[in-house]
């Protein structure tokens, strides 16, 4: 299973590496992880995406909750979050035809275009992760050159903060 | 107050009733040293920092308080990571302080440099980096607050020189919390409560005490509640001591080398009540066939232990005294009373079927076990027995007979040759009134031998008793049963004469080679009142039995 992660710490020195290398050190696997500062700057926000059965995903929580850094974990299920990623692509095209073409996707995306050149569309793309995956799987049809993704965000549906979010833990099949 | 860096650490020690540091000096650590040579605060010099170490280590075991170690930076803070690591794997509160390079020089790859928080993060309960001289106070005390309370572990604390020059305000706080840190979770009664349900339920129930409640301190509770229930009870390495062997309803310790009554009552048991403990493969063998007919309660007050390897019928998170006492006096205020005697009579017919045993006529050397044993009579199973690792470290484990916590100390996780010499030393200079017996392989006795001159310089009186096969044993015991016999790489020939070398660092010393001898060497080594050292040439391919063999099952036991 894929779930999603998200976990509010402490901004000290170091943080990061220490969240990071609990997943290295006990071999679980990240397939995503995003942090950035929060409405208060003495905190971080980070989000995992993480990836295993039910009893590791069981076991990265509670370790996680375990970390003196970390004030509160929570599970974002897709039902009672929004989920946001970011990607930006460059995309080949080969002519006039082709640059109308990825244009005309880009748009029923809503995806930008951030650049245009003769050879290279530069394309902003933001979404769910299946929304991403679908759109650059479109693209790979002309030619990707390159692309950055920034990795899953997510905040939980409704009024409530993280801090004040239960802690149950709900997994999910995604 | 103001204070420079190093006056506010020697100041937060005493403020913290430290007595005692194990450490040794470097150029990165000078100013602390040098506010340490102005105070009256006791400092053993080890001659190794990882003695240091594990001496801190010994030192909180033994009693139950905060160890405390100094070591310089660059390799004074890497020698330090075995100790670390050590500590960590067995919840070991210990606090170290190293020195580091000046913050302007920090990134630089500067004389003695290392990254000691990047290197320790993974084997620490925390570590900080001070950066201002504004912050130390807060940091000593969140260190010590940190490394004692919830589940314990070591924290390093990590000193700039430049911070340790600097002058501050020294505003040191009586008391601390710290933001989404919970060390003792309430405990739900409900829940506890529900155990009670489970026990009358049971026909074979069986308790596993850890280290855990040794850690607690409810070794006494623990005691009341087996005698209210009158559930036969077996402990892991770590939990040795947390309840006397000696009582009827003691089934000594269960795993690897767990007495063959204590893994068959597992692998039958139909209620398991696992109690601080956290299921190592060294205590479950395979784990798909651990107590196979069992429901596991565990109680832990580390949630994360809880469902991380067995499925649990019902985890109760919580400090395992609180809970054993919510029990007990629900037991009592209602009256109950529980009859497993059907089970008692089972469990009498494998103790009588299946004891520890081993043959004192064999011809080729000591027996280490009788060696063992004779120092349990000896001292009325009351030392403070150190095991090292390997074949003795089992031998220690099976037959001395523990009836008191904190006298059994053994690196049960991490498993570190070379932790009993310095442990032994923190343990003796923590509890004088205590025997301190270091029953120590030949092998696990070398990594840490430079440490008979920190004994011997404080005249130190620890009993070696060096259990001496001129092998690493343990080793060489799977290579004979698992690998052919192909001894690839476990003889110790070569050892030096022990005996010659202890008296070189000035510690009177014997060799005894015949059965005989052993109870009147022990008993002058133990009465010396000095250090002593006493090598037991022991037979050399003796070897550790019961064995569950790596990979088998609990009940599938060899010897
Ligand atoms: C630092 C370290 N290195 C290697 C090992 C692997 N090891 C486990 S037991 C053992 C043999 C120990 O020999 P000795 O201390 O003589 O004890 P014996 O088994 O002979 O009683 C070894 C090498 C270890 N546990 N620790
Ligand atoms: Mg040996």
């Amino acid at each position: 299973m894929k779930e999603t992660i998200g976990i509010l710490v402490k901004n000290h020195p170091g943080v990061l590496s220490r969240i990071a290398g609990l997943f290295t050190r006990r071999g679980y696997n990240i397939v995503s992880i995003a942090a950035g500062t929060t409405e208060d700057p003495k905190y971080t926000r980070i989000t995992i995406v993480a990836e295993g059965d039910k009893r590791t995903l069981d076991q990265i929580v509670h370790q996680l909750n375990k970390q003196l850094d970390v004030i509160k974990v929570i599970v974002l299920g897709r039902d009672e979050s929004v989920r946001r990623e970011l990607a930006l692509l460059k995309i080949e095209i080969k002519s006039g035809m082709e640059r109308l073409e990825v244009m005309e996707i880009a748009n029923a995306f809503r995806a930008n275009i951030v650049d245009i050149g003769k050879k290279i569309i530069t394309a902003e793309v933001t979404g769910p992760t299946e929304k991403v995956n679908a759109f650059i799987s479109l693209m790979s049809e002309f030619g990707i050159k390159e692309i950055a993704r920034t990795g899953k965000i997510a905040l939980s549906r409704g009024p409530m903060s993280i801090r004040e979010e239960k802690e149950d833990i709900e997994w999910e099949e995604e | 107050m103001r204070l420079t860096g190093a006056e506010m650490v020697i100041e937060a020690l005493k403020r913290e009733n430290v007595e005692i540091i194990f450490g040794i000096p470097g150029g990165a650590m000078i100013p602390v040293y040098d506010a340490l040579y102005k105070s009256d605060l006791k400092h053993i010099l080890t001659r190794h920092e990882q003695g240091a170490a594990h001496a801190a280590d010994g030192y909180a075991r033994a009693t139950g308080k905060v160890g405390v170690c100094f070591a310089t930076s660059g390799p004074g803070a890497t020698n330090l990571t075995t100790g670390l690591a050590t500590a960590y794997m067995d919840s070991v509160p210990v606090v170290a302080f190293t020195g580091q390079v000046p913050t302007s020089l920090i990134g630089t790859d500067a004389f003695q440099e290392t990254d000691a928080t990047g290197i320790t993060m993974p084997i620490t309960k925390y570590n900080f980096l001070v950066k201002d001289i504004k912050e130390l106070p807060h940091v000593i005390k969140e260190a010590f607050y940190i490394a004692r309370s919830g589940r314990p572990g070591p924290v390093l604390v990590d000193l700039p020189k430049d911070i340790q020059n600097a002058e501050g305000e020294f505003d040191y706080p009586d008391n601390i919390t710290i933001e989404g840190y919970i060390p003792d979770p309430p405990v739900s009664k409900r829940e506890v409560l529900r155990i009670l349900d489970v026990i009358k339920e049971s026909k074979k129930p069986i308790i596993i005490a850890g280290g855990g409640i040794i850690i607690s301190e409810a070794s006494e509770k623990l005691r009341e509640f087996v005698n209210l229930t009158k559930i036969p009870i077996t402990t892991t390495l770590m939990g040795l001591g947390s309840y006397p062997e000696t009582d009827e309803l003691s089934l000594g310790m269960l795993g690897m080398h767990g007495t063959r009554y204590a893994n068959y009552a597992v692998s039958e048991c139909d209620l398991l009540i696992g109690i601080g403990m956290r299921f190592d493969d060294r205590v479950t063998g395979k784990i798909e066939k651990f107590a196979p007919h069992a429901k596991i309660v565990h109680i832990d007050l580390d949630k994360a232990e809880i469902g991380k390897l067995v499925n649990t019928f019902l985890g109760v998170v919580g400090d395992a005294k609180r809970v054993l006492n919510i029990l007990n006096e629900e037991i009592k205020s209602k009256g109950l009373s529980f009859d497993f005697s059907s089970w008692h009579e089972t469990l009498r017919e494998w103790k009588e079927k299946h004891p520890l045993k081993y043959d004192l006529s064999d011809e080729g050397g000591v027996k280490p076990q009788y060696i063992v044993e004779t120092v349990g009579k000896l001292t009325n199973h009351k030392a403070i027995i150190i095991g090292e690792v390997g074949q003795s470290q089992m031998w220690a484990a099976q037959f001395y007979k523990y009836i008191e916590p904190r006298t059994h100390l053994s690196s049960g996780g991490l498993g570190t040759m070379g932790y009993g010499l310095p442990a032994a030393i923190g343990a003796k200079l923590g509890r004088p009134d205590k025997i301190v017996v270091d029953i120590s392989g030949d092998g696990s006795f070398q990594m840490n031998l430079q440490e008979l001159a920190t004994i011997s310089h404080n005249k130190i009186p620890i009993v070696i008793a060096l259990i001496n096969n001129e092998y690493l044993g343990m080793v060489r015991q799977w290579q004979e049963l698992f690998y052919d016999k192909r001894y690839s790489h476990t003889s110790l020939s070569g050892n030096p004469d022990f005996v010659k070398l202890a008296e070189a660092y000035g510690i009177p010393a014997k060799r005894v080679t015949k059965n005989e001898d052993v109870e009147s060497a022990l008993k002058e080594a133990i009465e010396s009142g000095t250090p002593y050292l006493i090598d037991f040439i022991v037979k050399k391919e003796e070897n550790v039995f019961p064995m569950v063999p790596a990979g088998a099952a609990l009940d599938d036991m060899i010897g």
